[in-house]
């Protein structure tokens, strides 16, 4: 196995030494004059650092990326081309320092593939996911029916084999908890932003919103915890005990609400920023004829405010549809289709966590099914920040 | 049309008092922006607020309505009345008032709804129209009367906002007439207009003369001279001259209003 450290600190040292080379030299190619450059001295100096630093790393990006060091590392030939790259890009840079060279003009061009190199992992790596996704999920596809894997209204699995893995039930209870959450989040959050930013004092303000974003701080196992423990016999004792509807601790009901109060901080803080940048001159051309303060949010600001606030409102839903922790301790484990929301359900993320857990051969249809749950809610994720952009778009050409 | 405006003008002496201001002082922060002006405002009149940038006119036009209550740092002390009721006393709701006292803001601020929502807006919240061809009707009166209808007769879905600077001030104009006021204040509601739409708009001001009382904040001298009956200069936050438009243009009596006016200072 060979290392690649010593070579990559080697290009970093060359790239040092060419930064102040070429800046000397730049200076010395000017006769002293700098007026006569067509690029400045730090921007000479800024090319050949890039131009030795960039095409190696690169290099080694990509290899690492496709995967080929996995077994026998980089070979000495690797090292060597890598090594190659980097003095060639030094000493060409460096022997191209002239008066009339556009150094300005290469400098901004390394910048420029820098951007896009560093864009393109963030969108490779989407790729990837869905990719091993997909074929785990083809894998799945190939042992299980993937009519019974949609439609099926069982979930129970069994490792034995012969399971009945529908993922109707765990939808259901997936979008029931976060349907009950936002109910919750939406209207308190929103309000809450509302009166942060337009009613309350800059005091006030500064006290209640680091109070608010405090809630986004606390871990999500926490919540469960207090799901468990305090929501939960709260529910079950004050309310569906009493209305007859069921003797669990562990219902959509405790995770929803529980839930609900994790998204608040989203929602208020995302759409407090979005209904601050709303220009001032707005609510005086509505308060100037007369319209009351609420009136003026309601017809005004809100309006003005709205792609931003349905973005905050999906990125909610997201969050809300992703969530695990809560819905294990809050709603319990037991796949079920029903109505009531005292009773114990459970959803996607908690099943792919449990499928996944304990003793796993991943070529049972039990285990790869867990790939398929997380793609089915990729799908779903993805379908719903699409609907957000499409919301968000066609009211920007509505009102701009 | 110069011959009729003189002639109004002439016979348009001995009026009541619709706006009174005494001793008022505004400050942002620590900035005196107002120093102890006192005015009195006439109705059915035009009045001109005129002088050099930054010297206040804005600041003490906002006084009139109360929006300087929306700037949390600016405080306005003494009396303002209208109507010889005084505005700023904490019986009065700020609501009411600016529903009789219209503004046109200095830097047009149409909402992002149709033109057509821009317009209706006040109607709307005061009640004004009792139904559809009502609301349709007071629209196209107050698109009419801001030079704005045949710009705009073809696109009232059309965004606001998605209209040239110049047509967005006449729009406010539109948006503030709508609702009837009795007093409209109009903060350079001419300054993004080309020779045509102001001299319409000159002449709408001209015609609500008839009921209202206007004042009018302009850098140009010939508009306050063709417009305004009274004129009022500013400078530096103190009121320096207030007359009659005819005597501040022919004959001030402030060495400050005749070398602005002759274009020396400001
Ligand atoms: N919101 C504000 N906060 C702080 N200071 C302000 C504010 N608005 C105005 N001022 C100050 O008050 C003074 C008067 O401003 P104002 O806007 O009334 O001038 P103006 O006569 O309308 O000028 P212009 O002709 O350029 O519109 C200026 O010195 C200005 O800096
Ligand atoms: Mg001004």
């Amino acid at each position: 196995m060979q290392s690649l450290t010593t070579p990559l600190f080697l290009i970093f040292a060359l790239a040092v030494i060419g930064y102040y080379l070429a800046k000397s030299r730049a200076m010395q190619v000017a006769g002293g004059d700098i007026r006569g450059l067509v690029s400045l001295p730090h921007q000479h100096a800024l090319n050949t650092a890039l131009a030795t630093v960039v095409p190696p790393t690169a290099a080694v990006l990509l290899f690492a990326l496709y995967g080929r060091f996995a077994d026998t590392g980089p070979s000495w030939l690797f090292t060597l081309v890598i090594m190659g790259l980097g003095v060639t890009g030094f000493a060409l840079s460096l022997i191209g320092i002239k008066t009339n060279s556009r150094a300005r003009i290469f400098a901004e061009r390394w910048i420029l593939g820098l951007l896009i190199f560093a864009s393109s992992i963030a969108v490779m790596t989407t790729i990837g996911i869905v990719f091993s996704m997909l074929f785990e999920t083809f894998n799945f596809f190939g042992q299980y029916d993937w009519r019974d894997f949609f439609f099926s209204l069982t979930w129970s699995p069994n490792f034995r084999g012969n399971s009945d893995l529908g993922i109707i039930p765990l939808l259901w209870g997936t979008l029931y908890v976060s349907f009950i959450a936002l109910v919750f989040a939406v209207p308190v959050g929103l309000f809450a932003a509302i009166y942060l930013s337009e009613y309350a004092s800059p005091r006030m303000r500064s006290i209640a919103k680091p109070a608010i974003e405090v809630l986004a701080g606390i871990p999500t196992i926490v919540y469960g915890l207090f799901a468990l423990i305090t929501v939960g016999p709260l529910l079950r004792d004050y309310f569906a005990e009493p209305m007859g509807l069921g003797q669990s601790a562990s219902s959509v009901m405790t995770a929803g609400l529980v839930m609900g109060i994790m998204l608040i901080p989203f929602v208020s803080s995302l759409s407090d920023d979005i209904i601050n940048a709303v220009p001032q001159a707005m609510r005086d051309g509505s308060l100037g004829l007369g319209a009351t303060p609420s009136e003026t949010i309601r017809q005004v600001v809100i309006p003005a405010a709205l792609p931003g606030i349905v973005g905050a409102i999906l990125l909610a839903a997201s969050r809300a549809i992703g969530e695990t922790m809560i819905v294990v301790l809050g709603a319990g484990a037991a796949a079920r289709l029903s109505l009531n929301p005292f009773e114990a359900m459970t959803t996607v993320t908690v099943k792919i966590v449990s499928q996944l857990t304990g003793d796993t051969d991943f070529a049972s249809p039990e285990t790869l099914v867990a790939f398929a749950l997380g793609l089915t809610l990729f799908v779903i994720t993805l379908g719903l920040n699409v609907f957000a952009l499409y919301i968000v778009r066609k009211y920007r050409e509505q009102y701009e | 049309m110069e011959d009729m405006i003189h002639m109004d003008r002439a016979m348009s002496t001995q009026q009541d008092i619709k706006i009174s201001a005494r001793n008022v002082q505004v400050y942002y922060g620590d900035t005196h922006a107002i120093k102890d002006v006192s005015v009195e405002i006439d109705d059915k009149t035009v009045t001109a607020f005129i002088g050099p940038s930054g010297c206040g006119k804005s600041t003490f036009l906002r006084c009139i309505n109360r929006m300087n209550d929306t700037i949390d740092i600016a405080r306005v002390t003494g009396d303002i009345r209208i109507d010889n009721e005084d505005i700023y006393d904490p019986k009065v709701d700020p609501v009411q008032l600016r529903a009789k006292v219209g503004m046109v803001f200095q830097k047009p601020n149409p909402f992002p709804k149709s033109i057509y929502d821009n317009v209706a807006y006040g109607p709307k919240i005061h009640g004004l129209a009792r139904n559809k061809a009502d609301l349709d009707e007071i629209v196209e009166k107050s698109l009419r009367k801001a030079a704005l209808w045949n710009e705009a007769k073809d696109r009232l879905d059309a965004p606001g906002t998605g209209l040239s600077g110049g047509q967005q001030q006449r729009l406010c104009i539109a948006r503030a007439i709508a609702t009837a006021p009795e007093v409209l204040l109009m903060d350079e509601p001419c300054s993004a207009l080309d020779p045509i739409a102001t001299a319409q708009v000159e002449e709408l001001i001209d015609e609500l003369r008839q009921s209202f009382s206007v004042v009018i904040v302009t850098h140009s001298m010939q508009q306050a001279a063709r417009v305004s009956q009274k004129t009022a200069f500013f400078h530096l936050g103190n009121l320096v001259e207030y007359d009659d438009t005819d005597k501040i243009f022919t004959n001030p009596q402030d060495p400050r209003t005749e070398s602005y006016i002759s274009g020396r200072i400001g």
